[in-house]
């Protein structure tokens, strides 16, 4: 009887959706403005946070060494801190690299060059450029090489200086602009799904508020309630696959503009990046879709089912 | 079987429908109630159901008190109970087959039963050729002919008609009548409430008249031909 049971409730959740005509039509358009402002949203995010990402990357320390450090020294602390979870990479540039460097910069200068040769020896020192997973991450790097610590006790006469001090309030204002920006992001992603699931519930009301005459006459004639409401959930998931699928192929050919001539400027391409996180934006949706139908369908059909 | 017991029903707006109403109906009667709108038939059958409560009084239905029943339990009394309306309450977005098996699967009968029996009582109301027809392309007669085939569907032991006759003409108000008395014959309890007394000389058995939300006769009627 189960099997039966099921196969009368999608029968007739397909018949009533078919048969809706233009009230079915209108569900599935504003459900599928509320996937399309979800899926919106989840690519605005993977925008943010390569943003995000992009600008923390161009965030590092160096530390400079003294003139007379050993390089054995100075890879040995390059070795020590790259095993820190903090750290992502670890650039070394040499004296003898950093002294060419200079030269290049200043090939046009005559009088710089001509002072560095009066100098004789090497003025310069190696220094390593220190890149963390996260930028809120430098400070406690920071104490690993000046704090009290066995490395930085092991260092001390080699490091001349690090340059986190002065970057430091150009790090900070960026880790608070970064949690600005994530929050503004969520929050503006809670409003706007709010307001679109809102918009799908009432429409999703109206169309049951259609047929509530017929709810009545369904009860009068012995209709159990699971029996009335089961056939308006498989409508409500309907509405909800069919807009999923409307989405899906309104983003197709946006994400791929969008990923032809505004990569550059997005800083990711929107259609490779939507192709390959097919499950986690495509098949969130769908199931956000099926599941927001779903419930709209119940709640508004409670209210005529109550006795 | 049916007894309403000193039941009165008074809507919040102070509207009196029911006062102090006691009636018993025996299985097998045909009981016609007549009397002019608002004098409380309709809010009879809507206590009988379930779709309303008394203010007062109780309803019972084979000793047991409708206004005490659960969901189910008056979900499943309205499956013995079989309704007919004055406006035919189908369902607008299904067939006439479908009106009918609509009823049955609610019912929880099996598709066998459903694909034999929903032609077979759809001939029995002379509607086999109107079968995949929506109510909207049906006309009032068999509009109400399809209703009283889903309202015996699942061979109920009360017929319940509330003025089914009120939008018809005369042809197919005997029509409707006679198919009503057929199923009297075959055993089950008729309850017709109407506000026509053109109507009551038609039909033979018990005749109540309904006034002013008060039982002012109760009477056998002898059928006039």
């Amino acid at each position: 009887m189960f099997w039966t049971t099921f196969k009368r409730v999608l029968e007739s959740g397909w018949i009533n959706f078919r048969r809706n005509g233009l009230v079915s039509y209108a569900a599935i358009l504003v459900t599928t403005i509320t996937l399309t402002v979800i899926t919106g949203l989840f690519l605005l995010n993977a925008i943010l946070h390569t943003t995000i990402d992009s600008i923390q990357k161009q965030v590092d320390i160096t530390v400079y060494f003294t003139v007379d450090a050993q390089e054995e020294r100075i890879l040995s602390l390059k070795q020590t801190l790259e095993s820190l979870p903090e750290v992502a990479a670890v650039g070394y540039i040499s004296a003898d690299d950093e002294v060419l460097a200079f030269r290049e910069r200043h090939s046009d200068d005559y009088l710089t060059l001509q002072a560095l040769e009066e100098l004789g020896n090497n003025p310069f020192g190696g220094n390593l450029r220190i890149s963390a997973h996260d930028s809120t991450q430098y400070e406690s790097i920071v104490n690993v090489l000046e704090g009290d610590s066995q490395v930085a006790r092991d260092n001390a006469e080699i490091i001349d200086r690090i340059n986190f001090a002065q970057n430091k309030v150009v790090i900070d204002r960026l880790n608070r602009l970064i949690a600005d920006s994530r929050d503004i992001g969520l929050i503006v992603t809670i409003i706007l799904s709010f307001i679109s699931v809102i918009i799908m519930f009432t429409t999703v009301r109206l169309t049951i508020y259609v047929v509530h005459e017929e709810i009545g006459i369904m009860r009068l004639v012995g209709a159990s309630n699971s029996y009335i409401r089961l056939p308006f959930i498989v409508e409500g998931i309907l509405y909800g696959f069919f807009a999923w699928t409307l989405t899906f192929l309104l983003f197709l050919p946006i994400t791929y503009l969008l990923g032809r001539y505004a990569t550059d400027a997005l800083g990711l391409n929107l259609y490779t990046y939507y192709l390959s996180h097919f499950f986690s934006i495509a098949g969130v949706v769908l199931l956000i879709g099926l599941f927001l139908g779903a419930l709209s369908s119940a709640f508004a059909v409670r209210k005529y089912l109550r006795s | 079987m049916i007894t309403f017991t000193n039941v009165s029903k008074v809507y919040p707006n102070g509207a009196i429908a029911l006062e102090g109403v006691t009636l018993t109906i025996e299985k097998g009667e045909f009981v016609t109630m007549i009397g002019l709108s608002g004098a409380g038939k309709t809010t009879l059958t809507k206590l009988l159901l379930g779709e309303e409560q008394p203010t007062e009084g109780d309803v019972l239905f084979e000793g047991r008190d409708v206004t005490t029943f659960s969901v189910k339990e008056l979900t499943d009394l309205r499956r013995r109970i079989g309704p007919i309306f004055q406006d035919f309450r189908l369902l607008a977005h299904k067939t006439a087959y479908e009106n009918i098996s609509c009823a049955m699967e609610a019912a929880g009968k099996t598709d066998e039963e459903i694909i034999s029996d929903v032609p077979h009582v759809l001939q029995l109301v002379d509607l086999q050729d109107r079968m995949y027809h929506f109510p909207s392309q049906l006309s009032g007669g068999e509009k109400q002919r399809l209703a009283i085939a889903r309202a015996i569907i699942n061979q109920p032991e009360v017929l319940l008609a509330d003025e089914p006759t009120g939008n018809l003409d005369s042809v197919n108000t005997e029509e409707v009548l006679n198919i009503l008395r057929k199923i009297n014959d075959l055993g089950t309890t008729v309850i017709l409430a109407t506000h026509d007394p053109q109507l009551i000389n038609g039909l033979g058995g018990r005749l109540i008249t309904v006034e002013k939300g008060k039982i002012v006769k109760d009477e056998q009627h002898r059928r006039k031909i």
